[in-house]
């Protein structure tokens, strides 16, 4: 990584009407989410239960996974296991080459993002189609995803409008969002009817019996399974839940988390092939026993990436999915992706204020702010941080440990922000770019109080 | 009740109103409270960066300073929270852990502790309050949008005492200002866009005064209104709880 949060925010933000669109845009769907849970009187206890049952999930995460390949292999399932992305791509890759398909349909799987499946399989000249509608946008402007749930959010229908003229010969400036759907909708149907494979991610696996579940609002993941002779679903190894019944309390949650629905439109039940279809279940691992192995962040893998998280930021709505630079962006993201490369990551979790808006806003009760602040610790003890800045920690470690020479350091320098060595220490002070320092006072307060205040010990 | 006043370093050396004002009223309130001279910072600048093993100097400062009282108050909930979850001191670990117990905000003092019913001020102004994530969400002082619980806002409790005030919300009621501690500085753009927003949500209601609990989203929301030439003043709660006029 190169490029980092704050400087990809920064280029994002140069836009200001479009940053104010996206932030009013998102904040839409997080009242939307609102108004939702408010509807229901067991909210918090939905929460609750979510986060207990991912807990026993985590904590009996083998004997779960074990009897989900048991009864799932009993259903006539293939279950495969892959240790990472790249054996996770080989597998899909094998399958494909053994059936001699040319054409592939996928339908929305952010682990298929973090594996980089589409530019794998594209390197060994095999072509997939992403059928969500605006997967299927992005993949038209060969930009990844920038949120998990809305992944063209950052385009307006302008974009589309353009996007599509380029690729499926739309009227040129055509903004109708009706007619632009209406072709979008034309051409998958084509690619769905041609299809020989179909790809799809998991929402829900379960352990008792075997099947799982996808979660659309367009019907996507039925439409490739139910037309192509092959299945391959993909799953985190997280995704996993005990039982049937527990799949009301997350279903409940994920669709009113995610965009304020009381539920999603087709939530697809999987549990065995049809006749003369051929159904794959790749588990994937990819850091994730990893991060079950760190106390202070399995928490984490709670995730039912319902992008309430993105919606409530503050950071994420001002700075855009981009600027995190990984598959998974937002507040969830930053606590995932360090897991996953903790050099390549150091920057998310500083991309955050703390304001913790996400962790109450979260369905399973992830303590989201309070696993930041820990990566913080992490990566600075690892070392992944600019000299300048732990010079600069390092000089206020030693004023503010010492009253007289913060005392002494306060007179000399009030008005100049010396105490805030970090505010200075830059080659301008970046404080003052767009803000006043505050107006330097005589006397500090101390000063005011041994004159004024009653007599000290 | 012996209360010992925690004056953050920035107020002490940017905001000393703040912290006269603070004092002013607890003793109005009839407390005894005293001000240990040798503190200084509670250390979550460093901690809040990734550097908490920089903060063990702070912290023993802290403890050595504010052991011992029944209560330890200050006007800032984001350095109420620091020390409330991290603050440590391997020698003297009961000190310090009953100062994590005995350390409030401000507001929450006023409310919890000394259940204040009446105040004794007039603020004849428009004022728009804005809620800081720490104090909100980490100490609990509001309810927020996020959860589905009862509403309550223990400073706008306090504020409703006020003579001839007029409260306003924020269209975003408890939306973040983007101070941050040092987030204002390594994500400035972010920072101030946030800032502006929030900005612009109070004066979208004609307000003469924003107000919140902690400083230093004031300071930083004061930096962009000065910067833009706006009318609109920033001014703590404690200024407004002690008579301002």
């Amino acid at each position: 990584m190169t490029v980092k949060h704050a400087a990809l925010a920064e280029k994002f933000i140069a836009d200001e009407p479009r940053t104010d669109w996206h932030d009013e845009t998102l904040w839409f769907v997080r009242e939307k989410r609102d108004k939702a849970a408010h509807g229901l009187p067991e909210w918090e206890q939905l929460r609750e239960w979510g986060s207990q049952i991912k807990n026993n999930t985590l904590s009996n995460l083998s004997s779960y996974l074990k009897e989900f390949e048991e009864k799932a292999t009993a259903n006539g399932i293939k279950v495969h296991w892959a240790s990472d992305a790249k054996e996770h791509n080989e597998i899909i890759h094998k399958i494909i080459k053994k059936h001699g398909i040319q054409k592939i349909v996928k339908s929305k799987s952010m682990l298929t993002e973090e594996c980089h499946l589409n530019e794998y399989l594209q390197h060994n000249g095999i072509e997939v189609v992403d059928t969500d509608l605006g997967e299927r946008i992005v993949q038209f402007r060969k930009e990844p995803p920038s949120h998990i749930v809305l992944p063209a959010i950052h385009l307006k229908k302008e974009d589309v409008s353009t996007t599509f003229h380029d690729h499926l010969q739309t009227e040129k400036g055509n903004n109708d969002p009706q007619y632009l759907t209406e072709a979008a909708r034309q051409h998958l149907r084509n690619k769905f009817v041609e299809s020989e494979l179909a790809i799809t991610g998991v929402n829900f696996a379960i352990a008792e019996t075997g099947g799982f579940v996808v979660c659309t609002n367009e019907g996507n993941a039925d439409m490739g399974a139910h037309t192509a002779p092959v299945h391959i679903a993909c799953m985190g190894f997280e995704k996993l839940i005990p039982k049937a019944e527990h799949l009301s309390v997350f279903l409940r949650l994920l669709a009113r988390s995610a965009t304020g629905q009381p539920i999603t439109t087709y939530s697809s039940h999987f549990h065995k092939p049809r006749p003369n279809q051929e159904m794959h279940i790749v588990i994937v691992d990819n850091g994730r026993s990893k991060q079950l192995g760190r106390e202070d962040f399995r928490n984490s893998l709670k995730c039912i990436r319902c992008a309430a998280c993105f919606n409530t930021c503050p950071v994420y709505r001002r700075s855009g999915g981009h600027s995190y630079h990984t598959a998974v962006a937002g507040p969830i993201g930053s606590i995932l992706n360090p897991n996953l490369d903790m050099k390549a990551n150091a920057d998310l979790p500083f991309a955050s204020t703390l304001c913790g808006s996400c962790t109450n806003v979260c369905p399973v009760k992830i303590n989201i702010h309070e696993q930041l602040w820990k990566w913080r610790q992490v990566i600075v003890a690892e070392g992944y941080v600019d000299t300048s800045k732990k010079l600069g920690m390092k000089g206020m470690s030693f004023v503010f440990s010492n009253p007289k020479v913060y005392r002494f350091m306060g007179k000399m320098g009030r008005g100049v922000m010396h105490l805030f060595p970090f505010m200075v220490n830059n080659k301008l002070n970046i404080w003052s770019k767009q803000r006043e320092m505050p107006v330097a006072p005589k006397e500090s307060f101390r000063d005011w109080y041994l004159k004024n205040g009653k007599n000290q010990k | 009740m012996k209360v010992a006043l925690f004056i953050p370093c920035y107020i002490d050396q940017f905001y000393p109103n703040v912290g006269i004002a603070t004092l002013q009223v607890l003793e109005k309130l009839g407390c005894d409270v005293t001000f240990p001279l040798q503190q200084t910072c509670c250390g979550q600048p460093m901690a809040n960066s990734g550097f908490a093993s920089l903060s063990k100097g702070c912290d023993i400062n802290f403890v050595q300073n504010f052991a011992g009282f029944d209560y330890i108050v200050a006007p800032s909930g984001s350095c109420v929270l620091h020390v409330k979850e991290h603050l440590q001191d391997d020698k003297h670990p009961q000190e310090a852990l009953q100062i994590r117990n005995t350390i409030y905000e401000f507001t929450e003092f006023l409310t919890d502790i000394l259940k204040v019913e009446s105040i004794n001020a007039s603020f004849p102004f428009k004022v728009g309050m804005h809620n800081s994530c720490h104090g909100q969400r980490g100490l609990n002082l509001s309810s927020m949008t996020e959860r589905m619980l009862p509403e309550f806002s223990k400073p706008e409790q306090l504020l409703n005492m006020v003579k001839d005030i007029t409260l306003t919300k924020a269209k975003r009621n408890d939306e973040c200002c983007g101070f941050g501690g040092t987030f204002c500085v390594f994500e400035e753009a972010v920072s101030v866009k946030m800032g502006k927003d929030r900005i612009k949500e109070h004066e979208d209601n004609e307000v003469d005064y924003i107000t919140g609990g902690d400083t230093s989203c004031l300071m930083h929301l004061e930096g962009i209104l000065k910067r833009q030439g706006s009318t609109t003043k920033t001014i703590h709660i404690a200024e407004i709880l002690n008579g301002f006029l």
